[in-house]
Parts: structure tokens; sequence; C-alpha cells
């Protein structure tokens, strides 16, 4: 059957391309054959549903969720916002998850080596589903920046890592944040893979000093966009498979 | 000066990056943190379908095998039904025990990937009457990996719906068909479909724009 909430046709425009030789790692693992089109049929329309259930009480709260003898070292930070789509409206119940360094740049896994110190009481990792409106919001401290492997003197700005899964498979997304005011958001090799300026400006955070907590946390706001699905009230002779 | 339509963009995507495992699958990062971590055993005990275990490494322009990919499966039951409120095919019956999603890395190690699963059945197709093959829809992210990939997994037993698949015959040259099959095993007497994707260079595995 023809499903009846096809995604519109992903604008490839928007995002970077498989070959970035600026970023190293890409050149041997992009395709160098084209990407199949493929008209949706249910198994790109559908994906996984989650319940609210299944998360934790504090699992999206990057300052507890790993807190052994006290709480991570770093500035209080809060990141909140809504998942679109691109019609506009808000996505409930997706899946959002976040990864990032701690205060010092240094990730808890087991192949950072970087000389910045783990922090015993920061994990970095939180996750949440969005409500009726398509809301998140994480508690977390600020990501430091650190070095990475691309040219001798490369650095990541400040980010954090977003995975998003909406309603359907094909809508799967994973991206990064990045913070307002970051002069390294500029020289960054990772985020200069996606060719059009304007789309980068969009995975950049804006401090919302109004959802900030006085005397307790700063606040950034985030807003994402996930496919849309294309209206089908016409529907013509289908052509072809 | 044209107005301009009032439709949103996607949020453009950017790399997984070396660490994705901290956030999806934290396990293998070396640490535990939720009380109910996602993984790759898909299926239940009392999942109904046979029981096959899917395994394989991702390689790279070179032929080598990348270590820090993360892979999620998704797929329909052993009917041939997705447990989503958008599959309508009402002659077919849900399986509540099987949610159709898992998600692993490949081994820092061995650089192999596997899941704990069952076969699904034949899809209903986009336009109604014929039927798409058993499938499981595979998408691959890592360092290095700026755009999720989509693939597909099918069975290498499967030859008669495999041939009339519309998603298969639609690709050519007809050769490229075979990167997406996976070979069926038995090891121990367990059932094992081996499945290597290529991300580069010959064959190189059909990526699909969804």
């Amino acid at each position: 059957m023809v499903p009846q909430n096809e995604f519109i046709q992903r604008d490839r425009g928007q995002h970077p391309p498989g070959f970035t030789p600026e970023y190293k790692t890409s050149v041997l693992r992009s395709p160098r054959l084209s990407l199949w089109s493929l008209q949706n049929s249910l198994s790109e329309v559908t994906g996984p549903v989650y319940g609210h259930e299944e998360l934790g009480p504090l699992d999206h709260d990057l300052i507890l969720n790993y807190a052994k003898s006290g709480e991570p070292i770093g500035e209080r930070t809060i990141v909140h916002g809504r998942v679109l789509d691109e019609n506009g409206r808000g996505v409930p119940n997706a899946l959002v998850e976040v990864w990032q360094a701690n205060a010092g740049g240094r990730y808890r896994h087991k192949n950072d080596t970087y000389i910045a110190p783990i922090d015993p009481n920061f994990g970095g990792c939180g996750r949440a589903i969005t409500d009726q409106d398509g809301r998140y919001a994480f508690r977390t401290i600020k990501p430091g920046a650190y070095p990475f492997r691309n040219y001798v003197n490369s650095w990541r700005p400040a980010h954090i890592h977003f995975s998003l899964s909406g309603s359907g498979f094909a809508q799967r997304l994973i991206t990064q944040m990045y913070f307002e005011g970051d002069p390294l958001i500029a020289k960054d090799s990772i985020l200069a893979t996606i060719p059009d300026p304007a789309a980068r400006l969009r995975l950049v955070a804006l401090l919302d000093l109004n959802a900030a907590v006085p005397l307790d946390s700063l606040a950034y706001r985030f807003d994402i966009v996930l496919r849309g699905t294309r209206s089908t009230v016409f529907e013509n002779k289908l052509h072809g498979n | 000066m044209i107005p301009k339509l009032d439709y949103l963009s996607e949020t453009p995507s950017q790399t997984a990056g070396p660490y994705v495992h901290i956030g999806l699958i934290p396990h293998q990062a070396g640490f535990d943190i939720f009380e109910k971590p996602f993984g790759h055993v898909m299926a239940g005990p009392d999942t109904k379908g046979e029981r096959i275990r899917i395994e394989g490494r991702v390689l790279d322009g070179l032929g080598q095998p990348c270590r820090d990919i993360m892979l999620e499966a998704w797929q329909a039951n052993a009917a041939g039904r997705y447990n989503h409120p958008a599959d309508r095919q009402t002659d077919k019956d849900p399986d509540p025990t099987f949610r159709g999603w898992g998600r692993t890395g490949t081994d820092f190690g061995t650089g192999l990937y596997h899941f704990e699963t069952i076969k699904p059945g034949p899809v209903i197709g986009r336009r109604g009457y014929k039927p798409m093959a058993p499938h499981i829809n595979l998408w691959l992210v890592a360092r290095g990996i700026n755009i999720g990939l989509n693939t597909r997994m099918y069975f290498d037993d499967e030859t008669a719906l495999n041939d009339a698949d519309p998603v298969l015959r639609m690709i050519e040259p007809a050769v490229r068909r075979e990167t997406l099959l996976a070979r069926r095993e038995l090891r121990d007497g367990a059932v094992v479909y081996v499945f290597d994707i290529r991300l580069q260079g010959e064959p190189e595995t059909v990526f699909f724009d969804v």
C-alpha cells in the first residue's frame, strides 16, 4: 500500500556530503557510488516506538544521573527546545539521546586518551522522550573544547551530540549542537562539512536567559527539525514498481 | 522579492564521532548508567519466529574492518507486520513481545557486529499487491560518516521472494543486488546470517536515499 504518511524527499543540500576531505576520516568511509533513491514503503514510514516508562527519572539529568561522591564540575546548563517536523508541527514521543565530553573536554570512553581528567561524577549521556508538543529538556554541565587528530592543531568547539528518533525510521538523525559565541565554531572542520553556512548556523544553540534558573543554571535553546510527511490528498495512477 | 513558503528545513546531520557509544550503547564505552539500556537482543523469550543471529563486519575503502560503527536494525515481525500504528496490514497478527528494533556496535577488537533476532516475514510493498521479500532495514553511523547510511539486508535462502522483490528488482546493474544478500550458515545448530557491509570500493554495498 502507498503509505499515507510518507516523508518529503530529503534535501541533501542541507546536509554534509559523504566525502569531505577537510574531515579526513570521511575519505575512506564514504560511498563512491550514488545512493539509490527509494520511494517510501512501510519499511521507511514505520519505526520503533518508545514508551515514557522505559526511561528512568534521572535519565535526562546529566548532573545527577552518574553522580557518585558529589556533583560534576562545570557550568550548570539547561539545554531545551522542541522537536518539530518540516511542516512546523511538534513531534511527540520522539526519543532524544545526548552525549558529550565533561567540562575539561574528556569523554568517559575507553578510546579517549586526552590528557584532561575523567570527572568521577559525570557519565556524559542522557535521554528523554518529547512531550505532546515536541518539547524536551536536559540538565547538564557545559562540555569543554578538546583537540582531535585531523590537522596537527585541530580543536572541536564545545558541543553536545544529539540522536533523534521520530515516528519513522527514515527520520533517523544524528547531529551536534554548538554554543552561541564560541570562537572555535568558525574553525571547526566537522561543522565545515556542511556546505551551506546558513545551515551550519542552525546547529548553534542560543543563550536563553529567560529559561535560566536564577542563581543556579544557565540555559540554551536548541530546536530540531525532522523530516515532515507529504500531503497525499490527491493521488493519481502510480508509475513504475 | 518572492515570499518563501513556510516549510522548515531539516536539521543538518553531523558525524556521530568516535564516542557515539557513550550516548547510544554506553556499556561498550565502558560503563553502565541506565536501568533499561537499549541493545542488540531484539527478540524476547515469547517472540514468535525463527531465532537467528545476524553477524558481519563493516569494511572501509581499503577493505579494512571499521571497529567503531554503530548500527541499528528495524524489521517486521515473523508474520511480516511492523510494530507501529502506520502498519495497517490487518491480515497479519501483531506480536507485542517484539519491538522490531535494536542497536549495536562493531567490536573494538574483532570488528564484528551482531544482532539476536527473529527472521521477519514478507511485508506488503508500496503498490499494495507485490510483497517485499523478508528484509531488515539497517542504519549506520560512525566517525567519518557525515550522514547516516541506510541499507537493507535480505536473506539468501529466499530466492523466489528476492527475485520478485520490488526494491531489489529496481537496482541496476543487477550484480549490485548481491551486496544486499546475507549468507545463511548453521553454527552448532544455530542459524547465523552473515552480512558484511562495504562502505566503499568493490563491491560497494547499495545504500538508499529513503
